[in-house]
C-alpha cells in the first residue's frame, strides 16, 4: 500500500509545471555511473491486512513476552495507566518536531519545563535536561562533562555499574580518548557509582560522595528514578550530576527501547551540559512562556564546539514519564516503591528456601532485585513453565555461574511469587 | 489564556492512580530512606487529561498540516506502524529474554538490517544506534578503530565536511578529537573539487557528505569526489539526513560511500515524537564490518541469535539491541510500501519538491538554478532589501496562516535561506495552498512590512525574548507560581 496521494491528473499537472515529461527525468542530474538500474532486492509492497498478519507473526513468536515477568538487569515490568496510554496516542505528541517554532510549540516546551522539573524533585538536583538517548549513553556524557568541568582527565566506574552502560562507557571513553581507572585520585574528573547496583544492591552513596570530593572529583549517581518515592534523592546525599535511565517510568520494556536517559546536575554545571533544555520566557506583550535556552552549548549554534553532538532526544519518551509522574504524585510513586522492596524480600525469602538457592550477595541490603545462586541453569526451563526470570549473570560475570537476576515489581501477586517457587522447585527436583 | 504548569494545579491528598494493598509479609525498609517526598504534582485523573490535552491543543503536528520543515523529512506517519509497535509481544518483551524466547524480534530486525542493505548497498548494518547523531558517532568511532588497525590513526587527524553540512557532523568530528575541516561549496552548490583536492592528503580520516546536501542539490561530482577521497586513504561517509531523496533511485554504496547511516524517523517515517525518539542505524562496506558496535544477529538452521565475538567491534554504543520500538514501526512502513512504493517515494518527495520550488521560485531568490532533490533553499536576500522582512518574519507569518515555518537561516551557505521540504506525501492542493500563502506574506511585506514583524498574533504566544531567557535561566519549576 501506498501513502502517496497523487492521481494521475495531478502528476502530469505538476510535471509540465516543472517542464518534464516523467519522474525519472526528475534524477538526470544523478550520473548514471551510480544509478541503480534494477529494482530494489526486496519484497512487493503489502496491503495493511497483509502487513498486520505479519507483524502478528512475528510477535507472537516472542514466546518470552508471555511470560510472567521478573527479569530485571535495568528494564522493569511495571504498570502503565490507562490515562497515559490513552494520552499518548495523541498525533499531535507523536507527529511534531523538535520546538524550533516555539510559537506554535508551546505544549511541547510547557511539558518539558514540567519533567525537568520533576526530574530535579526526583533526583534532588536544581537543572535537568529533556533527555538523552538512554541511561547507558547518559552515564557516558556525564563521564565527558565531568572531564570539561573539572578540568581532568580520568573516570572511576564503581563495580557494581550496569555491565551493558560500562561497556557504553568503555567505548565512549575510547572515541574521546579519556581512560578508565580502578581508583580514586588527584586525576579523577569523576567516580561513577550506581545507587542500587545491577545486582539490586543499595550503595553507600554518601560515602562514595565523600571519596569523589576529597580528591576534588564530582560524584555520577546513576540510579532508578522509579525509587526515588522511597529511596533518598542523590542530590541529598552529594551527587554533582544524576542519571539514568527512564523506563521504569510509565514506558513498556519494548525489548529494551526507546526509552531515555535523564540528566541532572547541579545549576553551575549547566553551561557545560549536553542536550537540549527548555526555559521560562515572555513575549513582547509580557505573557508567559517557554523556549529552547542556553542554545550555545549546542550542536546547531556551535557547530565543532558543541558540549555534545546530540539532536534529536527522547522527547516523546520524556512525555510518558511525565504524565506517568503527574498520575501517581508522590504517594503512588512511593506505593510502587514499597510495594517492588516488599514483594521482592518475600520472593527472595521464599526462593532461598528451596535446597541449593541462596542469594548472591547474602549481607547486601537489596531494593527490588537480587542475584540468586542456583545449583545449576535454570533460565531457560523456568521460562519453559512459563516465567521469565534473568539475566544469567555468567556472560558477565564468570564468577557467578548458574547465578541470575529475580526482579520484583509491584505488578507482581503473591500467586504468582509462588508460582516461581514452585516452578523453580520442579526445575531443580 | 495559558494553561497552568502541572504543579499549579496540585491540591495536597489528591490521587490519579492508587496501586493494590500489598499481599505479602511485610519487610521493613531499609535505613536512609527519603526524608522529605519529591514535590510531584497531586491531581486527580481528570485534571491529568485535561492538562496534557490542552498542551497538545498548543502543538503544530503533521496530523494537524502541513510541515515543509527542511531536512526533517516531516512525512505523514502511518498510525499502523504504531499498532505494530504496541503489539503485547514486541512491547512487553524484554531485552534480556533468551533467544529462544525472542525468535520474532531476532527475525523482525534481521530482516530489516538486510533490507537496509540492500536500500544502501552495504555489506552489514547495526541498528544500535538512537539517533542520526549517534549514527554518526558510531560511524565515526568505525572510522577511527578502521584507521588504527592499519596503524594510520595517529597521522589521519583531519575530517573533511562541507561548509552546507549540518551542526551534528562538525560536532561528532571535534567531540572525538578530530580537526574539522570546512570544504567550500562550488557555484553550483556541490563540493569544491579543487578545494576538496587541495584538502586531502594522507591526514584526512574521512569526509562527511550528505548528498543530496541540505541545500537539496545532488552533487554531480560524486565519483571524482570519491576518487579524491580513497586516493588520500580515507574513509567517506554518508549522512543519511536526506535519503528519502534517493531511495531506490542510487544507492550510497554505488555511489562510493563506505559508511552510512539512515535516519528512520525521517526517510523510514517514523513519528519524530516533538524530538525523539529517533533512529540511526549504520551501514558499512564488507571491509569495515568486523568494526560494528556487538552485538550482531546472526542466522544458522533457520534461528536467530546474537553474536557477540567480533574482536575488532568498537564496542557498544548504547544498553540494549537500539530504539526496538522504532525499528518496528519502520519495518512495517517498508512492509507496506515494498520496493515499488520505495522508489514512489523517492519520486514524489522530488516531484513535490520541484513544483513548490517552481511556485516559490516565483517569489523569491533562488540561490542556485538546478534541479532540486527532494528539498530546496529559496532566499529571502532580495525581500529584505526591498521592504526590511526577513526569513524569520516570513516564517513567522505562515505560522499565522496556520501552516509550520521552513527550516530558517540554514544552511549556512545562503543568506536569508528558507529550506523547504515538503515530502511525497502533501497533495498538490495543499501545496498549492502553502505558495498562494507564502504570495499573500510577500504582497504584504510590500504593503505593510512592520505588520510581519509583529507576527505570529494569532499563536497561545507571540515571539519570544530569548535573550533574557538565557541571560537568567529559569529552567525548572521552584513553588513560586511562574507567570
Amino acid at each position: 500500500m501506498s501513502y502517496i496521494p497523487h492521481t494521475e491528473a495531478d502528476r502530469r499537472a505538476m510535471l509540465k509545471r516543472v517542464g518534464l515529461a516523467s519522474i525519472d527525468e526528475l534524477f538526470d542530474e544523478i550520473p548514471a555511473s551510480v544509478r541503480l538500474k534494477r529494482p530494489l532486492d526486496i519484497a512487493p509492497g503489502l496491503t495493511q491486512m497483509e502487513v498486520e498478519a505479519e507483524v502478528n507473526r512475528l510477535a507472537a513468536a516472542n514466546a518470552a513476552a508471555m511470560a510472567t515477568c521478573f527479569a530485571g538487569g535495568g528494564a522493569y515490568d511495571r504498570y502503565i495507566p490507562a490515562a497515559e496510554r490513552s494520552l499518548l496516542q495523541r498525533g499531535e505528541f507523536l507527529t511534531a518536531y523538535t520546538p524550533y517554532q516555539a510559537e506554535t510549540s508551546q505544549g511541547t516546551l510547557q511539558f518539558t519545563f514540567e519533567f525537568q522539573s520533576l526530574m530535579c524533585e526526583l533526583t534532588g538536583m536544581e537543572v535537568a535536561n529533556a533527555s538523552m538517548y538512554d541511561g547507558s549513553t547518559a552515564t557516558a556524557e556525564a563521564a565527558a562533562m565531568a572531564r570539561a568541568a573539572t578540568g581532568r582527565h580520568a573516570v572511576v566506574l564503581a563495580s557494581g555499574l550496569n555491565p551493558e552502560y560500562r561497556q557504553v562507557v568503555e567505548t565512549y571513553a575510547e572515541g574521546l580518548g579519556f581512560p578508565l581507572r580502578d581508583s580514586v585520585d588527584g586525576e579523577t574528573a569523576a567516580l561513577i557509582v550506581p545507587q542500587v547496583d545491577f545486582f539490586g544492591n543499595i550503595a553507600d552513596v554518601a560515602a562514595a560522595a565523600k571519596t569523589a570530593h576529597a580528591a576534588g572529583a564530582l560524584l555520577v549517581v546513576v540510579t532508578d528514578p522509579s525509587l526515588l518515592g522511597v529511596l533518598e534523592a542523590p542530590g541529598h546525599l552529594g551527587a554533582d550530576i544524576v542519571v539514568g535511565d527512564g523506563q521504569p517510568l510509565g514506558l513498556p520494556i519494548s525489548y529494551g527501547g526507546p526509552s531515555f536517559g535523564f540528566f541532572a546536575s547541579k545549576m553551575d554545571l549547566v553551561r557545560r551540559m549536553p542536550g537540549r533544555i527548555v526555559g521560562i520566557a515572555h513575549d513582547h506583550e509580557g505573557r508567559r512562556g517557554f523556549v529552547l535556552t542556553l542554545q550555545a552549548r549546542e550542536q546547531h549554534i556551535r557547530r565543532a564546539k558543541a558540549t555534545s553532538n546530540i539532536c534529536t532526544n527522547q522527547a516523546y519518551c520524556a512525555l510518558a514519564a511525565t504524565i506517568y509522574l503527574t498520575l501517581l504524585g508522590p504517594q503512588g510513586l512511593r506505593e510502587v516503591g514499597e510495594l517492588s522492596y516488599q514483594k521482592a524480600h518475600y520472593a527472595a525469602d521464599q526462593l532461598t528456601k528451596l535446597p541449593g538457592v541462596k542469594l548472591a550477595f547474602p549481607d547486601r541490603p537489596f531494593f527490588q532485585e537480587f542475584a540468586l545462586r542456583a545449583p545449576r541453569a535454570v533460565v531457560g526451563p523456568l521460562l519453559d513453565r512459563g516465567y521469565l526470570v534473568g539475566p544469567a549473570l555468567d556472560r558477565w560475570f564468570p564468577d557467578l555461574k548458574d547465578a541470575f537476576l529475580v526482579a520484583v515489581t509491584e505488578r507482581r501477586t503473591k500467586a504468582e511469587i509462588d508460582g516461581l517457587v514452585a516452578a523453580l522447585r520442579e526445575v531443580l527436583a | 489564556m495559558s494553561e497552568p504548569l502541572i504543579f499549579d494545579r496540585s491540591v495536597p491528598g489528591r490521587r490519579a492512580v492508587t496501586f493494590p494493598a500489598s499481599d505479602v509479609p511485610a519487610t521493613p525498609l531499609p535505613p536512609g530512606t527519603r526524608k522529605a517526598p519529591p514535590a510531584l504534582p497531586e491531581v486527580s485523573e481528570l485534571d491529568a487529561v485535561r492538562h496534557f490535552t490542552r498542551l497538545s491543543e498548543s502543538i503544530y503536528s503533521i496530523d494537524k498540516g502541513f510541515y515543509p520543515l527542511g531536512s526533517c523529512t516531516m512525512k505523514y506517519n502511518p498510525k499502523l506502524n504504531d499498532v505494530a509497535a504496541s503489539l503485547p509481544g514486541f512491547a512487553g518483551l524484554h531485552p534480556f529474554s533468551p533467544e529462544g524466547g525472542s525468535q520474532g524480534a531476532l527475525e523482525l530486525l534481521w530482516q530489516l538490517e538486510h533490507i537496509l542493505c540492500e536500500v544502501a548497498g552495504m555489506a552489514r548494518f547495526t541498528l544500535e544506534p538512537a539517533a542520526g547523531a549517534h549514527g554518526e558517532l558510531t560511524g565515526m568511532l568505525i572510522t577511527r578503530a578502521y584507521h588504527r588497525h592499519r596503524g594510520d590513526d595517529a597521522k589521519r587527524r583531519k575530517v573533511l565536511i562541507p561548509d552546507s553540512a549540518h551542526g551534528t557532523n562538525p560536532a561528532t568530528a571535534a567531540g572525538l578529537g578530530y580537526e574539522v575541516v570546512e570544504v567550500a561549496s562550488d557555484a553550483r552548490g556541490g563540493v569544491d573539487v579543487a578545494a576538496l583536492r587541495a584538502a586531502c592528503d594522507d591526514s584526512v580520516a574521512a569526509l562527511m557528505l550528505t548528498n543530496p546536501n541540505t541545500l537539496g542539490l545532488f552533487d554531480e561530482h560524486i565519483d571524482e569526489i570519491a576518487a579524491i577521497v580513497h586516493g588520500a586513504g580515507g574513509l567517506l561517509y554518508y549522512d543519511g539526513a536526506n535519503a528519502n531523496a534517493i531511495v531506490g533511485r542510487v544507492r550510497p554504496g554505488d555511489m562510493g560511500f563506505d559508511i552510512v547511516h539512515f535516519n528512520l524517523h525521517k526517510t523510514f517515517s517514523t513519528p519524530h515524537g516533538m524530538g525523539g525518539p529517533g533512529a540511526g542505524p549504520v551501514g558499512v562496506v564488507e571491509s569495515l564490518v568486523p568494526y560494528l558496535p556487538v552485538p550482531l544477529i546472526a542466522r544458522g538452521d533457520g534461528r536467530y541469535s546474537w553474536r557477540w565475538d567480533l574482536p575488532h567491534s568498537i564496542g557498544r554504543v548504547r544498553a540494549g539491541y537500539g530504539n526496538f520500538g522504532v525499528l518496528v514501526r519502520a519495518f512495517t512502513y517498508i512492509l507496506a510500501n515494498g520496493r515499488d512504493g520505495l522508489e514512489d517515494i523517492s519520486g514524489h518527495a522530488v516531484l513535490n519538491a520541484n513544483y513548490l520550488l517552481a511556485r516559490l521560485g516565483e517569489l523569491f531568490d533562488v540561490p542556485f538554478d538546478r534541479r532540486c532533490m527532494h528539498e530546496f533553499v529559496v532566499s529571502a536576500k532580495s525581500l529584505k532589501a526591498k521592504t526590511g522582512v526577513r526569513a524569520l518574519d516570513i516564517g513567522k507569518a505562515i505560522l499565522d496562516r496556520g501552516m509550520h515555518a521552513p527550516t530558517v537561516y540554514f544552511p549556512l551557505v545562503v543568506e536569508e535561506a528558507m529550506m523547504v521540504e515538503p515530502t511525497e506525501t502533501e497533495t498538490l492542493e495543499v501545496l498549492d495552498a502553502y505558495a498562494d500563502a507564502m504570495a499573500a506574506i510577500v504582497a504584504q511585506a510590500e504593503r505593510d512590512p512592520e505588520s510581519l514583524h509583529a507576527a505570529p498574533i494569532s499563536t497561545p504566544v507571540g515571539r519570544m525574548d530569548e535573550a533574557t531567557a538565557a541571560r537568567k535561566p529559569i529552567v525548572r519549576w521552584t513553588g513560586e507560581a511562574a507567570n
